[in-house]
């Protein structure tokens, strides 16, 4: 399981892992799990444009969850997220459709692209990886107070002279990097579970974003981790793993939840419910 | 230029006497008008994750019934049935707790979709119903699949027409909804369920990517246009119908656009036609108004 050709495997799922905790924490915070499952589908179709034009694959995924990024904030200025994020994956679906029936070459990579291909990391896929992810959890440390706070209590923080709309931007430009990053090496679905899930358990077990940050990270690669380790053993596929430790996560959250708010009494009115 | 050299300019030769393309015609028009009743409504409480998430979602029991050699329609429909449960089940009322459910049940379910995609592929060594399920093929539809669809269709529609007035109440205000002593819960959970039998309708017929472009587009647009209700429905229907139709008549036409002779696919012209709108009528509106939609609370 720790062989040489392992290795790479198991350095990239780690760094994918810490970039998914990391951003997952503000995805969940600001409900954008569609953007996070829109980014990523749209970078599959980027894949299919790069496959046709013939540059290299992950120029395509970090062109087109770009374009995912920008098309849906500009949508979303006027109209509802979800109706924006919608219309944007569909779009971006529509034109990887159109590639996908123009090469023969790329049907054969969908599975692995759609549910990852883990066990097969390269070396020279490693500092991409690595590079990405340091930009990303680069832009979140910058980014930290003004999103926290947009995220949290979008009207106070206008008032203070953050836009929103701005920081809905920066935010997605971030998932967009994290997407460009992860999607290579773990698949479009896998991305996806991983910002939402460990995050979202997270979250359920303590309202301190800096705690819950840091917890959701380690979920992320408790998660990543023991699913790599159960594909390798059992041969099926890492996606399977990743999406049934991940609902049981955030199923065992609830449950805690639920035990401790039984035995005190009043629940507390948990700061975070300003969020909604 | 006479109006027959016009219409075989716009039809390329053999459209109409084509059985596939009548199929499609008639399948795609079936999926268009409950996408748009359905869309409405969709757009309205904000649940486009949840729609577009079914489609995703549908992929694991249709690859679940192509193991076992059910037909996938069957398994789209109990898997997403199953999963509009779940979604209700977790989904606390408040939109952004909403959008963690789907979140997680999309994720589980992708998980599964994995799972039994890799024992298709490895029990037949196919890959095609990876993408056919995803991008949907709406030529290769058999005839005897109309009456199929047509009696999931109205049983949609008839959920919608039962649930009409409190589903419309508690879309615009659940609170209101519910101090009028609507069951808010439990007409929520009857709109999921009605929006998860049209969805596996239009994803295992047309696609995932056409089922949430036809739920989505067409009802924003209307919405956009007007803000009664019925006459929204009727619009997000016609544009959702005239969307479809343009677009198997071009990916037809497009045949003979290349020489290489490759048809493009009917969902990329249906999407891009639904975009374009979407945008033409987004600008066009938008300076008039920028008072924000029907927002519940975001």
């Amino acid at each position: 399981m720790f062989s040489s050709f392992m290795l790479n495997t198991w350095e990239a799922a780690t760094i994918v892992a810490i970039v998914a905790g990391v951003v997952g924490f503000f995805t969940v915070l600001r409900g954008a799990a569609f953007a996070a499952h829109a980014l990523p589908v749209g970078a599959f179709a980027g894949a299919a444009a790069a496959t046709l034009v013939g540059v290299s694959t992950l120029l395509g995924f970090g062109a087109f969850s770009l374009l995912g990024a920008l098309t849906i904030s500009a949508l979303g200025r006027r109209a509802r997220s979800d109706v924006a994020t919608a219309l944007a994956v569909v779009m971006m679906l529509g034109l990887g459709s159109l590639f996908l029936s123009l090469t023969s070459e790329y049907a054969q990579q969908v599975y692995s692209l759609l549910f990852g291909q883990v066990l097969g990391v390269s070396t020279n896929e490693l500092l991409p990886t690595a590079v990405l992810a340091a930009v990303c959890v680069l832009g979140v440390a910058v980014l930290y107070r003004p999103l926290l706070w947009s995220s949290v209590a979008p009207a106070a923080s206008e008032a203070r002279g953050v836009s929103a709309a701005r920081m809905e931007l920066a935010f997605l430009l971030v998932v967009a990097v994290a997407t460009t990053m992860a999607v290579p090496v773990v698949g479009t679905l896998l991305v996806f579970t991983l910002l939402i899930s460990p995050a979202a358990a997270a979250r359920s077990f303590s309202a301190n974003p800096m705690v819950a940050m840091a917890l959701s990270v380690l979920l992320a690669l408790a998660t990543v981790w023991s699913s790599i380790a159960l594909s390798y053993e059992t041969n099926l596929p890492v996606g399977f793993f990743v999406g049934s430790i991940g609902a049981a996560t955030y199923a065992m959250s609830r449950l805690w939840v639920a035990a401790r708010g039984r035995r005190r009494v009043p629940a507390p009115a948990r700061p975070a419910a300003v969020a909604g | 230029m006479t109006l027959t050299s016009l219409g075989s300019w716009f039809f390329e030769p053999g459209f109409f006497s084509n059985s596939p393309v009548r199929v499609a015609l008639t399948i795609g028009a079936i999926a268009a008008v409950v996408s748009g009743v359905v869309g409405v409504f969709t757009v309205m409480r904000g649940q486009s994750f949840a729609g577009h998430s079914l489609a995703d979602i549908g992929t694991a029991g249709g690859s679940a019934a192509f193991l076992v050699g059910a037909n996938p329609l069957y398994g789209f429909v109990a898997m997403n049935l199953l999963a509009a449960g779940a979604m209700e089940l977790l989904g606390v009322r408040r939109p952004r707790g909403r959008d963690v459910a789907t979140g997680i049940v999309l994720g589980a379910s992708l998980g599964l979709a994995a799972l039994f995609l890799y024992w298709d592929t490895t029990s037949t060594s196919t890959t095609g119903a990876t993408v056919n399920v995803l991008f949907g093929s709406i030529f290769t539809l058999p005839a005897s699949m109309v009456p199929v669809v047509a009696g999931f269709s109205v049983a949609a529609l008839a959920l919608i027409a039962v649930l009409y007035r409190p589903l419309l109440l508690s879309s615009l205000s659940s609170d209101l909804a519910a101090a009028r002593g609507v069951p808010v819960g439990l007409v929520g959970l009857g709109f999921l369920v009605a929006l998860a039998l049209a969805v596996s309708l239009c994803a295992i017929t047309i696609g995932a990517i056409l089922s949430t472009a036809l739920l989505v587009g067409p009802a924003a647009i209307a919405l956009r246009l007007t803000r009664r209700t019925g006459v929204a429905i009727l619009v997000a229907c016609a544009i959702g119908v005239g969307a479809t139709w343009v677009g198997i008549v071009l990916a037809y036409d497009s045949y003979a656009w290349t020489t290489s002779h490759t048809a493009w696919p009917v969902s990329f012209f249906v999407v891009t036609l639904i975009f374009v709108s979407y945008v033409a009528v987004d600008l066009a509106t938008g300076r008039r108004s920028r008072r924000p939609r029907l927002s519940a609370s975001r």
